[in-house]
């Protein structure tokens, strides 16, 4: 449980430097939390539709229950994206969306990406 | 010793790296920026992978179904060859509003028609609809001028269904009412043929049209 506690203050911590880094624009540094696949593929495929469900997701990008829960969740830690549970008759429903703050983030990291390309080719 | 097979060696990288093929080869580091084209190709297909092909114009449905029936009109009761060249004509006015339509709708919406999602759809559909036209003929030569509309709306639907996977969800359900008319044409007696088509060209274009048209924009 102590372990756990520590991991979670851990996490909090690191999203509060990222915040505190991107509201400054001190934060020309590559986003690692994006930066997986299964992360940045869940942040780009909620970027071209207002809400996925878990199973779209799964489907979208071909992994596990479980690596995507996990991936998921850190995105909703870091406040990326926006979970939502319901019920869809009887059977649970979780959706996700892009919050404004993930879209920025994808943004920088896109920019981030297209500013090593054109720096490769200005040599 | 090899660490990968237990081999016994006292020099591991002569011995091990010239004797034993299953030995990794330390692989070139990718460059960064191939890298990151990686990365923004991966984020593109994702991206398409994710969409939904929307430009399916709704008015353009609504337009490609007057044509039907107008066509369903000037057919009724002529002769086999009249009837015949009555339809293509009507395929092929039908074919370029439809055409010109999800164009402007898709220029509308900044959407790629022939990339992603659109390309898929337009793949999906074209296959079924290029068979039903190779079939025309045939049929038309061995006699089997009543089986036509039955052909022509199951392919056209089976078109429509494959189509529509890449497309909302409107789609494959018209798929699947031409589908069901095409068989109804196939079994019910020849006199209702020239019916089914306006129905089917006609009715289902004008109705899922109009559905799209609202609930889609245009």
């Amino acid at each position: 449980m102590a372990k756990l506690n520590t991991r979670s203050d851990e996490t909090d911590a690191e999203n509060k430097v990222r915040q505190v880094r991107q509201v400054k624009g001190m934060d020309s540094s590559l986003d690692r939390l994006i930066h997986e696949r299964v992360r940045l593929g869940i942040l780009s495929a909620l970027a071209v539709n207002d809400s996925l469900t878990f199973n779209e997701l799964k489907g979208l990008l071909k992994t596990t229950d479980g690596n995507l829960s996990v991936h998921a969740r850190k995105l909703e830690q870091a406040k990326y994206i926006i979970c939502e549970k319901d019920f869809d008759g009887r059977v649970p429903r979780t959706a996700y969306q892009l919050s404004p703050t993930g879209r920025d983030a994808l943004e920088r990291y896109l920019n981030h990406m297209e500013a090593l390309i054109r720096a490769t080719r200005r040599r | 010793m090899c660490s990968f097979c237990g081999y016994a060696v006292v020099l591991y990288n002569e011995k091990c790296s010239s004797y034993h093929s299953h030995m990794p080869i330390r692989a070139e580091p990718t460059p960064l920026h191939a890298r990151a084209m990686e990365n923004l190709k991966f984020i593109r297909e994702t991206m398409e992978n994710a969409t939904s092909f929307t430009a399916v114009p709704g008015w353009g449905g609504c337009a490609v179904g007057l044509t039907g029936l107008i066509a369903a009109t000037l057919a009724s009761g002529r002769q086999p060859a009249v009837w015949l060249t009555i339809w293509v004509l009507s395929a092929a006015v039908a074919g370029v509003i439809g055409g010109l339509a999800m164009r402007r709708k898709a220029r509308a919406a900044e959407l790629p028609v022939f990339t992603g999602p659109g390309r898929k759809f337009v793949l999906s559909l074209t296959p079924p609809l290029i068979a039903g036209a190779l079939l025309t003929p045939v049929f038309y030569k061995a006699g089997l001028m009543y089986y036509l509309p039955g052909m022509w709306l199951l392919l056209y639907g089976t078109g429509v269904i494959t189509g529509g996977a890449f497309s909302i969800r409107i789609v494959p359900l018209m798929g699947l009412c031409f589908m069901a008319l095409g068989v109804a044409a196939l079994w019910l007696p020849s006199s209702w043929a020239n019916g089914c088509m306006a129905a089917g060209f006609g009715g289902l274009h004008l109705v899922f049209g109009l559905i799209i048209a609202r609930r889609y924009g245009g």
